[in-house]
């Protein structure tokens, strides 16, 4: 037995400890965010947080996660109420096929919570490990950048509350 | 049935009808054009093969409006772009309506979802056929109303007369008969009065692709499922000669190994279970058989010295005539790759004798009926339903998939099946797009413009698509394998490997040959653009040498040779907005190129304008600002426009930087991405403009593949103008510009 908590719920799954975080969160918990792209930490279409980090769910067995803080692209929000980076795609329109998308947003997500003021080269750096293949990169990259700037703008006020107490 | 016979028999029913239904069509019947001897006329788009309106709308007794269509959504975004068309026209808000998209259960047949041919087939007939159904609902609301149709207006789902009173649809549908054919001719909304088409409404599909909701066939679980995976055979001529599959089977969760011939999966009730499955009856098959691949150095000679049927697609004037300066070039191509991100997967179940197969193909029909011969199966007993999948930008593994799918879920019948494909399957088993040679001489006439143009084009097939159960891979594989149909070329005026091998430009004397090459050392099919990118990679970057021969700048020099104005319109607004200058020094390392095509001569047009640095250190081209004109006709959605154009010109980029299929004599070496390395993030362009020329009421032109060509060769022109250096074979990688300008 394995506990994961994903998304902030506690989960216990009954699975081979080698199985891949990607497989249990696809098909365990049915979620469908993190994609199977190459099993070999190439794509990133399988990207999702640890804790704060970014990390390729096909390649970290279940049995590494054990009690540990997993969350996916369903965790950020959802089509009524997205989160500032899922809006953020939404209004870039950042998208073709979207299959790399949900990854291409947690990787993002990692970085806009640990450095809000993201720079573009910031961006273009932090983004290398994921692939696209539509092409849809420039919309991403607009699309991290709107959300750097919605995210750092509500930081902001949240900063000078916490300053004025 | 022949729509036009449909065409008669309903005029009848029509007249039977009487009042104003028969006064609005016999305005514009078509069988008047007929009685004197004129040929039938052709309705739009796929209207014509199908001309029942209620082969593409449907409102039911509530109102609710359901529109279908044989295309898929492949992340283009044609699902929102219909849904624009049909409200429009319909005076519905886009959310009003459902769109049903590829399934051979419930839409028509619409072939493929290929060649740019989306809006112009399915999107003018979804046009077509709303705005007649609207005209209906005015019919009957005018007999209601006892009102002239002059004085109704549509609006938001009513009718509402110019006395105020008001009917909804659904007041209306009890009278309504969708189920005749469509008429040519008939009124469409104005341009000028377009509230919806034209507008840039977000992407449908995208809220569900951004928070993780049910997108691909890759997240369909329904009750049941199990999960399959194929193992391939090490190499394509390898045979299975031994197996023992019982330790597999006693591994745990294993439900079946599936053998049949070197066919070979294993179906598991976990995925990770089938997955470790696979690798275990991987590890356990004993194969025989070598493959004998060329050397991959010398593909372009293997290529070329190929037994070939030759078309001369272009001859006019007489050659060798001109007296000026000439230039003779070869260009080529690698093989290259479709790559999808995700895998291909299908899902399949046998049950009560039907198989359903989900499938991201984009050709559900021709899979269809290609599955059906495969399982020795009636067709009405095989169902496709488009699910999408990771993009595919031509023939991949879907197909495949989908025939593996059904060959297991036969094999474990009533059970829903899931194939997935792993990364080194994908990349090992998926037909490339083929490798290709080009050959081009031109001579000047005293006045610097091209007199004379010799073009040759060496290519194997740009599709083995299904068309029959041998282009399915497992299908070669089975006991009883089906042989692979002979391969053949796809005709001028759209081309395979020919495509856009006529030049757009205007050139008195001209020959341009297509070498057709049956046999294929490798296995190809179609990939975004066919033959289009290397043609226009190979005319366009030629067209610089050329004018630099004529001493010409390359903007001017194209504009000398073009005649059709919609092409010099996407030139000169590309020129303008990204400031070409000709002439202009630029910073050493720094240079611009300049491209343009018409997509297969009759489709969308586009021009480029870029600019990049090469690192002579390193050979690395790294992409400046890249500017776009485009001309798809009437516009839709422009932002639906600027995406594609966008991802034309980076997955361009990535082709003719970087990708080029590795292969030793014995095996596909290319089997992941550190093997096959594409264009990320820290090498993406500092900027991409798209300017859209609209063109309100004119055609449908597409705009899919309207960009790869000229970004390719836009690219090539401005690495040569950076280095001075001419490079003619793709991919201009690394390596290879260090080494053209001998560092």
């Amino acid at each position: 037995m394995t506990e994961l908590i994903v998304n902030g719920e506690r989960h216990t799954v009954d699975v081979d400890p080698a199985t891949p975080l990607l497989y249990v969160l696809r098909n365990e918990l049915k979620l469908n965010g993190a994609k199977f792209g190459c099993g070999l930490g190439q794509c990133g279409a399988c990207t999702v947080m640890l804790d704060s980090d970014p990390v390729f769910a096909c390649l970290i067995p279940i049995v590494a996660v054990d009690g540990r803080r997993v969350r996916t692209v369903e965790g950020l929000g959802t089509a009524e109420h997205p989160g500032p980076v899922q809006r953020a795609f939404m209004d870039e329109q950042a998208a073709q096929c979207g299959y790399c998308i949900p990854g291409m947003i947690m990787r993002a997500q990692a970085l806009l919570e640990r450095k809000a003021g993201a720079s573009e080269d910031d961006i273009r750096q932090h983004m290398e490990p994921n692939l696209c293949r539509c092409g849809t990169h420039m919309r991403i990259l607009a699309a991290v950048k709107r959300a750097a700037v919605t995210m750092r703008s509500a930081e902001k006020p949240s900063r000078q509350r916490e300053a004025g107490r | 049935m022949n729509p036009h016979t449909q065409t008669k028999l309903s005029r009848r029913r029509l007249l039977q009808t009487g009042g104003a239904l028969a006064v609005y069509f016999s305005l514009r019947d078509p069988l008047d054009a007929l009685a004197q001897g004129a040929p039938p006329p052709k309705l739009p788009g796929s209207l014509d093969k199908f001309p029942l309106l209620d082969s593409w709308i449907k409102i039911d007794a509530n109102g609710a409006i359901t529109v279908f269509t044989g295309k898929a959504e492949l992340g283009q975004g044609i699902k929102t772009a219909f849904i624009q068309l049909a409200a429009e026209e319909l005076s519905v808000e886009p959310g009003d309506l459902t769109l049903v998209t590829a399934d051979t259960g419930r839409t028509p047949n619409e072939g493929y979802t290929a060649g740019s041919h989306s809006m112009k087939d399915s999107g003018t007939a979804i046009q077509n056929a709303a705005a007649q159904v609207r005209g209906l609902l005015l019919d009957l609301a005018a007999t209601r109303f006892n009102m002239p149709r002059e004085q109704l207006k549509p609006q938001r789902g009513t009718v509402v007369a110019a006395d105020g009173r008001v009917l909804r649809y659904a007041e209306l549908v009890a009278g309504l008969d969708l189920h005749r054919p469509a008429v040519p001719g008939a009124p469409k909304a104005d341009p000028k009065t377009y509230t919806v088409i034209g507008k840039p409404l977000p992407r449908v599909d995208i809220p569900a692709k951004v928070t993780g909701g049910l997108a691909y066939v890759q997240d369909m679980r329904p009750d049941g499922l199990v999960h399959a995976r194929v193992v391939r055979p090490p190499n394509p001529a390898a045979k299975l000669k031994a197996l023992d599959s019982q330790p597999v089977e006693q591994m745990p969760g294993v439900i079946k190994v599936v053998r049949d011939g070197s066919f070979l999966a294993v179906v598991a009730a976990g995925e990770f279970q089938a997955i470790q499955a696979m690798n275990a009856l991987s590890s356990l098959a004993q194969w025989e058989g070598q493959a004998n691949l060329p050397k991959q150095a010398n593909i372009s000679d293997v290529i070329r010295a190929l037994p070939a049927q030759d078309t001369v697609i272009l001859n006019q004037g007489s050659l060798g005539q001109a007296s000026g300066r000439a230039l003779k070039a070869t260009y080529h191509r690698p093989y290259q790759m479709h790559g999808a991100i995700g895998p291909s997967c299908a899902l399949a179940q046998f049950k009560d004798g039907t198989m359903t197969v989900w499938t991201h193909s984009q050709g559900v029909y021709p899979l269809r009926d290609s599955l059906a011969e495969l399982l020795r199966m009636p067709k009405e007993q095989v169902h496709c339903i488009h699910t999408e999948g990771s993009g595919c930008y031509g023939h991949n593994g879907a197909d495949d998939a989908a025939a593996d799918a059904a060959l297991i879920a036969r094999a474990v019948p009533d059970r829903p099946v899931r194939v997935q494909w792993m990364r080194e399957q994908e990349h090992g088993w998926e037909p490339y797009g083929p490798a290709m040679v080009t050959e081009v001489q031109a001579a000047l006439d005293a006045d610097g413009k091209i007199a004379d143009w010799q073009y040759e084009v060496w290519s194997n097939t740009h599709s083995t698509r299904p068309g029959g159960a041998g282009n399915l891979l497992a299908a070669l594989h089975l006991a009883q394998p089906f042989a692979q149909p002979a391969p053949t070329p796809i005709p001028q005026p759209e081309g395979g490997g020919d495509r856009n091998g006529i030049p757009l430009y205007a050139v008195p004397n001209a020959r341009v040959t297509s070498h057709f090459i049956p046999a294929m050392p490798v296995r190809v099919s179609a990939m975004r653009g066919l033959g289009a990118y290397m043609n226009v990679f190979s005319i366009e970057s030629f067209m610089d040498e050329m004018a630099a021969l004529a001493g010409t700048d390359p903007v001017e020099f194209r504009l000398r040779h073009l005649e059709d104005t919609r092409a010099r319109d996407v030139i000169a607004l590309a020129a303008k907005e990204f400031g070409w200058k000709p002439n202009e020094p630029l910073p050493k390392g720094r240079g611009r190129g300049f491209a343009f095509a018409r997509y297969k001569n009759l489709a969308g047009y586009a021009a480029i304008a870029l600019d990049v640095e090469v690192e002579r250190e390193t050979g690395v081209v790294q992409i400046g600002r890249v500017v776009a004109a485009v001309d798809s006709g009437q516009v839709v959605n422009p932002d639906g426009i600027r995406n594609q154009i966008e991802g034309a010109i980076v997955q361009s980029a990535s082709w003719t930087l970087y990708e080029s299929v590795g292969y030793s004599e014995r095996e596909i070496t290319s089997r992941d991405w550190g093997s096959y390395p594409i264009l990320r993030f820290p090498a993406m362009p500092s900027k991409i403009d798209v300017h859209i020329i609209d063109r309100p009421g004119q055609p449908f032109l597409g705009t899919g593949e309207a960009g790869q060509g000229p970004a390719s060769a836009a690219i090539a022109n401005a690495v040569a103008s950076a280095t001075g250096v001419r490079m003619r074979s793709l991919p201009l990688s690394p390596a290879r510009v260090k080494a053209a300008i001998g560092i």
